[in-house]
């Protein structure tokens, strides 16, 4: 310690903790609010295309979108752009 | 008028019952009636950190069911005049506490003319919780600077928006952070969030940082807040947490690694 600390490598976890919790608490607060089933159902969806299209974990996105009077149930999926000349229905 | 203040984090162990005794009794010493109650029903403690353990005759469910009155539940501090603790009971029934019976008795400490309600939450998001944070004007959350505390925070802070009397109502309960066991030292060299990572990330100002401590133990073994140990930095941060919270304007103590002297730093300690 003390005249030696430069020896010891510097580890910097605070940075990595701080990335983690941006990410999982931007995407906890999307979901906050909406009814329950939103995830299950996201999942279900993207098992379900990933059998036919090879997409991202993220390609996938449901929400409950109020307009006037109804509740719509947005759900669009994004694929990437080698799959795209493909048989992957838009 | 008297403001309903909730103390409270999700997780548990982060030092919500410490800062509801230090902030109760730094309220009182400024003059200010203050109750200071227990809503973790099964497991009482804050008796405990108030040090009053043995005087608990009727608790917060006695009351509520009509056992005893307010008055004979309340225990007053025996160094504030203006303070005055309610128990948790210790029954295993989770559904004892109800929304109308806390409601009742919040009702009648602002008749009796007290001027703070500080309601000391459990941890988790079920009833008990729940009931702390409804009546809220002034939410602190507690937070350790530490993954799963912030997330949890930040969880709290979504029900304190939806799930209280003033978001039902159109208004929003005023929330503030309170971190705690903040090690200076730890983030200088980059392995403890900072009080800047926490504000950015949950996206709400600090009410205050205390630093971690030795005292803060030293302190619930006695049974004596730390807050009425002046001269302990733990202490002076929970100080300007109540100076804050009645509108004034302290800069942050003890959140800078203090300077070494020319021994210390060539060998260390």
């Amino acid at each position: 310690m003390g005249l030696f600390d430069f020896l010891r490598p510097k580890k910097d976890t605070a940075s990595i903790a701080r990335e983690r919790l941006r990410i999982i608490v931007s995407q906890e607060r999307g979901s906050r609010g909406g009814p329950d089933y939103l995830p299950l159902l996201r999942r279900e969806l993207l098992e379900v295309i990933r059998k036919y299209v090879s997409v991202d974990l993220e390609a996938v996105k449901v929400d409950l979108v109020r307009d006037g009077e109804h509740d719509v149930l947005d759900i669009s999926v994004s694929l990437s752009e080698r799959d795209e000349g493909g048989s992957a229905p838009a | 008028m008297t403001q309903i203040i909730v103390v409270t984090s999700g997780k548990g162990g982060v030092g919500k019952t410490t800062t509801s005794a230090s902030l109760a009794c730094g309220l009182a010493q400024r003059g200010k009636k203050t109750a200071v109650i227990d809503f973790d029903v099964g497991l009482r403690n804050l008796d405990l950190i108030m040090g009053c353990e043995r005087r608990v005759v009727y608790d917060f469910v006695n009351v509520i069911n009509g056992d005893c009155t307010l008055k004979q539940a309340l225990i007053r501090d025996k160094r504030l005049d203006s303070l005055y603790v309610l128990a948790a009971s210790q029954t295993r029934d989770k559904d004892a506490l109800t929304q109308d019976g806390v409601e009742r008795v919040l009702k009648e400490l602002a008749e009796d003319g007290f001027d703070y309600i500080l309601c000391d939450s459990p941890a988790g998001i079920e009833r008990g919780a729940f009931l702390a944070m409804y009546f809220a004007d002034i939410a602190v959350v507690v937070v350790n600077p530490e993954v799963s505390s912030v997330r949890d925070s930040d969880r709290i802070l979504g029900l304190l928006a939806a799930k209280t009397r003033k978001a039902e109502q159109g208004g929003k309960v005023k929330d503030s952070l309170l971190l705690t066991r903040y090690n200076p030292a730890r983030v200088e060299v980059g392995e403890m969030l900072s009080i800047k990572d926490v504000e950015e990330i949950l996206g709400i100002p600090v009410l205050g940082v205390i630093p971690e401590s030795p005292d803060v133990l030293n302190a619930s073994n006695k049974g004596e807040p730390v807050i009425l140990e002046p001269q302990t930095p733990a202490a002076q941060a929970y100080e300007d947490a109540v100076a804050r919270l009645l509108g004034e304007d302290r800069p942050l103590r003890f959140t800078q690694v203090e300077k070494k002297g020319f021994f210390s730093k060539l060998f260390g300690g």
